[in-house]
């Protein structure tokens, strides 16, 4: 999440969900082998409805939401989202789509613009044909994506391009960033893997080693030194994994402080990623945006820092850091209450120094890794008892 | 910078007024700047029609006791330095 614009943290009310994250679907023609979609997403309930949908901008935007993203799972897949993105733009969201552009077309295009959506952000696998459909998991991928990026910038919308990066493409940022100053995109990010969902399952072969990353991050830094001689509006965003930090990332900008994730079947969670958390999570169905984001226990859980064992509770960076990630405090422990062992102070952190180790030696291949489908999923779900 | 520039928002950067807030506020994609009341008036005026000059008489005009020029003049600067803006 880039700038807000918010300060100081209220802290007797919690603030405004300024960001909705929209996940429409669980669905996706990809297979991506770092999805962040949980690993189970195949048994998950019924997807809301269209007035289910309404209803949720409805409140958001009430509360102050200014920022909407149609998330998935791929969004294309759900029919209504032409009908979804003019009643949020009419609402006065600031509307992003964020697509594998895989069932985009040029019709499609123009026909979001005239109901006003506002930037369209397209992700890519790799910056080669082979390894980007490799990857994907589907032989026509690239091509199609990269048609389509042209068509949203011929038809006027700004344009990010996302590259999640791991030990199989980060060698080759040099084309990547090429690639996307090719199609004159306005941001470029290059998201090193973190490791959540699917991604956390396939660790041993995605996490690059720090050889790799810093060579990644130097040459990212000369290109930005360059576009900024030559006045270039281009912005590359370069995402350092979690795993080679010392410090924390003060994750979502603390729990329940600026963003809002609704699910498929209507789960209002405070990050996409926290469902797998040990915490009852409210539904849109049975509640209203406003109860859900003040009230409920599942929102409040760790807010503030009342919550925070030590080192956390006497640290002078918690109200920086907020103790880091729950997701990976529990993913990594199994207490999500615990420091996030990305942090020195951890008394799990010689779990990351393990997992930077392993990448020194690792092995394994793409074509070795789980990939994000149904048949997978199901399969997770029947062999890890929740 | 020559007060005849023309100013328009870059495509894609939304400037509205954002009523939970109480602030004029530029959207672009992924992100959010809160406007403070000086850079919301200016904003306001921002049209792809009007150039700097144009938006500082107005501005005059409503608020007669103060400078507003160089008020302007470092807007432009910064939101051009930061691509919000583009100039005709």
């Amino acid at each position: 999440m880039k700038s807000t614009g918010s300060s100081s943290p209220d802290t007797t009310r919690p603030g405004m969900p300024f960001w909705l994250l929209a996940e429409l679907t669980y669905r996706c023609p990809l297979q991506c082998p770092y999805c962040s979609n949980p690993l189970d997403f195949a048994a998950q309930g019924k997807e809301l409805t269209t007035e289910d949908w309404f209803r949720v901008l409805r409140e958001a935007r009430a509360m102050g939401a200014a920022q909407l993203g149609f998330s998935g799972g791929e969004p294309l897949v759900r029919q209504d989202l032409p009908e979804l993105i003019s009643e949020a733009r009419r609402l006065g969201f600031y509307t992003n789509l964020i697509t594998s552009g895989i069932g985009l077309t040029e019709a499609k295009i123009a026909d979001f613009r005239e109901r006003g959506l506002d930037h369209i952000q397209i992700s890519f696998q790799a910056s080669d044909e082979d390894m980007n459909n490799l990857i994907a998991g589907s032989p026509k991928a690239f091509a199609q994506k990269l048609a389509m990026a042209r068509m949203v910038k011929a038809q006027g919308y700004p344009m990010v391009l996302n590259f999640v990066t791991h030990r199989h493409n980060i060698d080759r940022i040099d084309r990547i960033i090429d690639l996307c100053l090719a199609l004159e995109a306005d941001y470029v990010e290059l998201a090193t893997c973190q490791f959540y969902g699917w991604a956390h399952l396939n660790r041993l072969g995605l996490l690059p080693t720090r050889e790799q990353l810093e060579r990644a991050e130097r040459i990212t830094n000369d290109y930005r030194e360059r576009l900024a001689r030559e006045d270039h509006p281009c912005q590359l965003i370069f995402v350092t994994p979690d795993y080679y930090e010392e410090c924390p990332k003060p994750c979502m900008s603390g729990w329940g402080s600026i963003f809002l994730t609704v699910t498929p079947d209507g789960t209002a969670l405070p990050c996409h990623g926290a469902r797998q958390l040990p915490i009852a999570f409210p539904n849109v169905r049975e509640h209203s945006l406003s109860h859900i984001w003040y009230n409920s226990p599942g929102f409040n859980h760790f807010r503030g820092d009342g919550w925070m064992p030590e080192p956390c509770r006497s640290c002078d960076e918690k109200a920086k850091d907020f103790g880091g990630c729950r997701c990976q405090a529990f993913m990594l422990t199994g207490d999500a209450a615990a420091t996030d062992p990305v942090c020195a102070k951890s008394t799990h952190h010689d779990l990351i120094l393990a997992a930077r180790a392993e990448a020194e030696t690792a092995t394994r291949r793409i074509d070795e890794l789980t990939f994000r489908n149904a048949p997978n999923s199901r399969l997770i779900a029947r062999v890890t008892p929740t | 910078m020559s007060r005849e520039r023309i100013p328009r928002w870059r495509p894609g950067y939304r400037f509205q007024w954002e009523p939970a807030q109480e602030a004029f506020v530029l959207l672009y994609p992924e992100g959010m700047v809160r406007l403070n009341d000086g850079a919301g008036m200016v904003g306001e005026l921002i049209d792809g029609q009007r150039s700097i000059a144009q938006i500082i008489t107005t501005l005059s005009d409503e608020f007669p006791d103060e400078d507003i020029g160089g008020d302007v003049d470092d807007f432009m600067q910064v939101a051009h330095e930061k691509h919000w803006l583009q100039f005709a």
